[in-house]
């Protein structure tokens, strides 16, 4: 049978996310709480967890996490990362001992920051210089796959249920503002980690339920932008959209969400002259990027989340708040299983981005 | 009053207007039994010189000279349309002589025919319908 | 007087139980093909002089007439064709280039009827364009390659200009000359009823039409016939003419005999002289050439137009749609080797060329590796025929299509394919008064409204069946699309797998 990235394996998923605006961090126990709640909605072939502000020790560096298939390739890959980055911490990411969960790869995490020369060398800024040599790795190193790459925040994924994923990183033992959670029900069995949900391209996770009809015209959208779609997936393709578009083109995160579930053209038709000129050119610049087909994805980004639907809103996904944290999931279960008396209960409409930030911090975003 | 005008932009004189008037007054069900070896004698008529063509037919006139011509009371206004009694026709064809249009002929029996836009028999006119260019039109106009 | 070898190719069947001698096929023949024979009252007719382009048929109130491929055949070859040997016998007896029009008739292979489409089941819902919005409108032109904001920090509008489509089709060019005023009428309305564009060819825009210049392609070709500053301003883009999908490499004589009237005013060439286009421009020898041409149209438009830059499919034309798509175009159309014409020499038209869809699977693939694609919109034609054969055009790369015989067709054209004798009975490609005015534009609009409306409609269908509602995240989604009965090297070329993969 053919691995993933071979063939396109569309699937129906779970999602979760839980932020604390005032930056308080807290332990990842909810998040593992809140997903295992919507078991039903996956169906044991993959889960996984973004955890942003867990690093602050190391808030400056690039944490890589790097699946390898044998020691071989993780000292091909380390060769690699030592001649393009200064590796400050490497080691082995902790795990626990979950019966449900075999065929682990070998799981490391490298804390690293590119090499002054190299960087120069390459005339690129240092967050591009990281990303290339990310896809570098992926595409090139056969058996090695990193599958986080962002700063003070980590992606932790697996084949299994996510509860079953949580506990086997221990993540009730990390500390972070933000989380994001992921259940997988691929309909097929491609029993690879790397395929496992969330993905992730420097601080930029995405968790996606649904299964995107536009998914061949995005990635062909896409690819010429230096991108490259190893793993076929709508999460993959739809976090590289989200890069490409704040990282590359300095968009918003509002504008972002109304490129990829832009507004109905009857409903841009409604809006003020400036305001429809504004949709109008950015449905019309960035129409290889409009995403269509069921979706509702979380998007991590660094100080915050994006919560968005397919602009028909075909996936079911609910927010709620209570105090600082704003809590955003597949079901309305999944929210008060943590947290029983949330309010603003609310279901965002198709294509109404929910953006969440940490107060008081100017991300530029 | 809604009447059939024709456009000699667009008439093609392919006659078709005149078997379809003809079929239409047969009252048969398929035209080639109906037309088969028959001369046609119909109420629509095209005049065609110099590659211009178009069809002629009763205007309909708001004050009729033929009406007001009409010796025996055969002819009368219902509607706006002007219809023929044939039953009190005697034949005198005053009123040929007197529509401006030629739009006034005399049928097998010696008394006269007309355009009575079909109104009687098939609801609208079968030559406005049978014309391949929209050359007639079935409208209403000021 | 010699020997003719021809035996009519094919027969007009009269049923005389159902002829009721109305003469209007007489009437309707510019051929001259139907006789009413007055001593005995009946019609006769001679099939020597039949094109078979079923106007008669199609006139007569009767259903009296049919025409069918006539019996008589030579003995059977499989390498000397009927065809084969009538071309022979006709130049062994003119000594003349055969001469042909519409589309390649040949029997090639058609890509687009070896490729399918796909449609939701379970995992993602189908949508139903009767209860959700299922968007066709899109933009050509160039898109911009930084975001620029003001003070502000809003976004300024820096989009080269645009057309904007109602849905991804335009009608392409065909020349008032080779087609009549009528016909040319008719795709105008047409156009703008629609939301789209219509193309004036190279014969100028004649001035009863500059009140359509916002839904008009005005187009520049080698002869530049009615090119003027007026007239380029006139139009929503500025097309220059490189090649034709139906002669690719040659050019264009339009007969003195139609050049009369308004014809030889709007093209600005006197009475009765030939307009014969050069096969190549003649300020046009190279790629950089070509650039100063389309910047010098943007000049003379101010900016404001796009530039069309229209070429044939040819074998190297991934290479040259890349150097285009460097030169400052806006759009390239691609008009694959079944594109129409109103005359070809008919041996360019059968052998030279690629089909569209393998030119534009390569095309779209070459500007996308490049990463040039954003430069230009892709348009292709080249004998699109139906609604599917958009969908698959779209999903294997292009913004939109252009359709010209497809809109002859709902005009009236039964690809007779005898547009060069210029007696054409449906009115369109004919000069003659008593001919053009059989095409009523009321009609003829409104036909050609009918025909993209309902293209529309299936467009939508199928684009809901995808799971698909906006015809963006249609593009280049060949995902979308599976071959059959392709071989490894065809599925190749057009990026595709096979059906079952």
């Amino acid at each position: 049978m053919l691995k993933e990235g071979s063939v396109r394996i569309p699937s129906g998923c779970a999602i979760s996310g839980i932020i604390d605006t005032s930056g308080a961090r807290f332990s990842g126990e909810a998040i593992i709480k809140s997903i295992s709640v919507m078991r039903e909605r996956s169906n044991g072939l993959g889960g996984g967890f973004a955890a942003y502000g867990i690093y602050p020790e190391y808030k400056d560096y690039y944490a890589l996490h790097i699946f390898f298939d044998s020691s071989a390739v993780r000292k091909a890959c380390e060769e690699f990362l030592e001649r393009h980055f200064d590796i400050i911490n490497l080691s082995k990411i902790p795990t626990h001992t979950v019966k449900e969960i075999t065929d682990a790869p070998r799981i490391w995490r490298y804390f690293v920051t590119p090499l002054p020369t190299k960087l120069a060398a390459s005339g690129l800024c240092e967050r591009e210089f990281t990303s290339k040599c990310v896809f570098r790795i992926n595409t090139q190193i056969t058996g090695a796959y990193v599958f986080s790459s962002g700063k003070n925040m980590g992606v932790f994924k697996g084949v299994g249920y996510p509860e079953d994923i949580g506990r086997y990183f221990g993540l009730q033992n990390y500390f972070g503002y933000a989380f994001t959670a992921h259940g997988r029900y691929p309909t097929n069995t491609p029993g690879w980690w790397g395929g496992a949900h969330p993905f992730a391209l420097l601080d930029y996770t995405v968790v996606h339920n649904g299964e995107i009809s536009s998914y061949d015209a995005n990635r062909r959208a896409i690819e010429p932008y230096g991108y490259t779609c190893t793993l076929q997936t709508d999460t993959e393709v739809i976090t590289y959209i989200i890069d490409y578009l704040h990282r590359k083109k300095g968009l918003l995160m509002e504008e972002i969400a109304s490129v990829i579930a832009a507004p109905f053209w009857e409903t841009i038709a409604r809006f003020n002259t400036s305001v429809q000129e504004k949709y109008e050119y950015l449905r019309t610049v960035f129409a290889g990027q409009l995403i269509t087909g069921p979706f509702s994805i979380i998007a991590g980004f660094e100080g915050g989340l994006m919560a968005l639907n397919d602009r028909l809103k075909l996936r079911s996904m609910v927010v709620a708040e209570k105090g600082t944290k704003t809590y955003i999931a597949s079901e309305e279960a999944a929210i008060r299983m943590v947290e029983p008396d949330v309010e603003n209960v609310f279901a965002p409409d198709g294509g109404e981005p929910i953006i969440v930030r940490l107060r008081g911090e100017a991300h530029g975003n | 009053m809604k009447r059939v005008y024709v456009n000699e932009n667009w008439c093609l004189g392919c006659r078709l207007c005149e078997y379809h008037c003809a079929f239409a007054e047969s009252r048969q069900k398929d035209m080639a039994r109906a037309l088969r070896g028959v001369k046609i004698n119909p109420a629509i008529r095209i005049e065609a010189n110099n590659g211009i063509s178009f069809a002629v037919s009763c205007r309909h006139c708001k004050q009729p000279l033929c009406v007001k011509a009409c010796i025996t009371g055969a002819l009368h206004i219902t509607n706006g349309i002007i219809t023929a009694d044939k039953a009190r026709c005697v034949g005198c064809y005053t009123c040929i002589l007197s529509c401006p249009f030629g739009a006034i002929s005399q049928n097998e029996t010696g008394v006269i025919q007309k355009c009575e836009l079909c109104t009687a028999s098939h609801g609208s006119p079968a030559c406005v319908k049978g014309c391949p260019n929209n050359a007639l039109v079935y409208e209403e106009r000021e | 007087m010699a020997i003719n070898f021809l035996y009519p190719e094919y027969e007009i069947v009269r049923k005389e139980s159902r002829c009721i001698a109305c003469r209007a096929c007489e009437n309707q023949c510019a051929h001259g093909a139907h006789e009413f024979l007055a001593d005995k009252g009946v019609m006769t007719c001679d099939e020597s002089k039949c094109v078979n382009c079923h106007r008669c048929v199609c006139i007569c109130p009767t259903r009296a007439l049919k025409i069918v491929k006539s019996g008589n055949a030579y003995k059977q070859n499989a390498n000397w064709g009927q065809r084969t040997v009538d071309e022979l016998y006709r130049q062994a007896d003119s000594g003349g280039v055969l001469l042909s029009s519409m589309g390649n008739p040949q029997n090639y292979p058609v890509y687009f009827d070896k490729i399918l489409l796909n449609a939701s089941q379970v995992t993602n819902p189908s949508i139903d364009p009767l209860r959700e919005p299922m968007e066709t409108r899109c933009a050509l032109g160039a898109k911009p390659h930084r975001i620029e904001r003001d003070k502000k920090g809003n976004i300024k509008n820096n989009l080269p200009p645009q057309l904007k489509l109602s849905m991804p089709i335009l009608f392409s060019a065909m020349s008032y000359g080779s087609i009549s005023y009528n016909a040319h009428e008719s795709l105008a309305r047409a156009a703008q009823e629609l939301g789209i564009y219509y193309n004036t060819g190279e014969g100028g825009l004649h001035e009863d039409f500059y009140k359509y210049g916002k839904n008009t392609v005005v187009q520049v070709a080698s002869g530049r016939f009615g090119v003027h500053s007026g007239y380029l301003n006139a139009g929503a883009a500025v097309e220059i003419k490189m090649g034709q999908g139906a002669k690719p490499g040659i050019g264009g004589h339009l007969p003195g005999t139609k050049i009369v009237g308004d014809i030889a005013r709007t093209r600005m060439i006197p009475e009765g002289t030939d307009a014969i286009s050069p096969a190549p421009h003649h300020d046009i020898y190279s790629i950089e050439d070509l650039r100063q041409l389309v910047y010098s149209l943007k000049e003379a438009t101010d900016y404001k137009l796009p530039v069309i830059v229209k070429i044939a499919a040819v074998h190297n034309i991934t290479a040259i749609a890349s150097g285009i798509a460097r030169s400052g175009a806006d759009i390239i159309a691609i008009d694959g080797f079944r594109g129409g014409t109103g005359a070809a020499p008919t041996r360019i038209r059968d052998h030279v060329g690629i089909p569209i869809e393998l030119a534009l699977a390569s095309v779209d693939k070459r500007l996308r590796d490049e990463g040039i694609r954003d430069n230009v919109s892709l348009v292709v034609g080249g004998s699109i025929r139906s609604s599917a054969d958009i969908v698959k055009a779209v999903a294997l790369g292009a913004d939109a299509v252009y359709i010209a015989s497809a809109a002859l067709l709902a005009l009236g054209c039964h690809l007779c394919r005898s547009c060069q004798t210029g007696k054409c009975n449906w009115g369109i490609a004919t000069q003659i008064p008593q001919l053009t005015k059989r095409l009523n534009p009321d009609i003829g609009c409104k036909r050609l409204v009918n025909l993209l409306s309902a293209w529309k409609h299936e467009i939508q269908e199928m684009m809901g069946g995808m799971g698909i509602n906006s015809i963006e995240a249609l593009k280049g989604n060949r995902l979308m699309l599976r071959g059959i009965g392709l071989n490894e090297r065809e599925l190749a070329v057009l990026g595709i797998k096979h059906a079952g993969e």
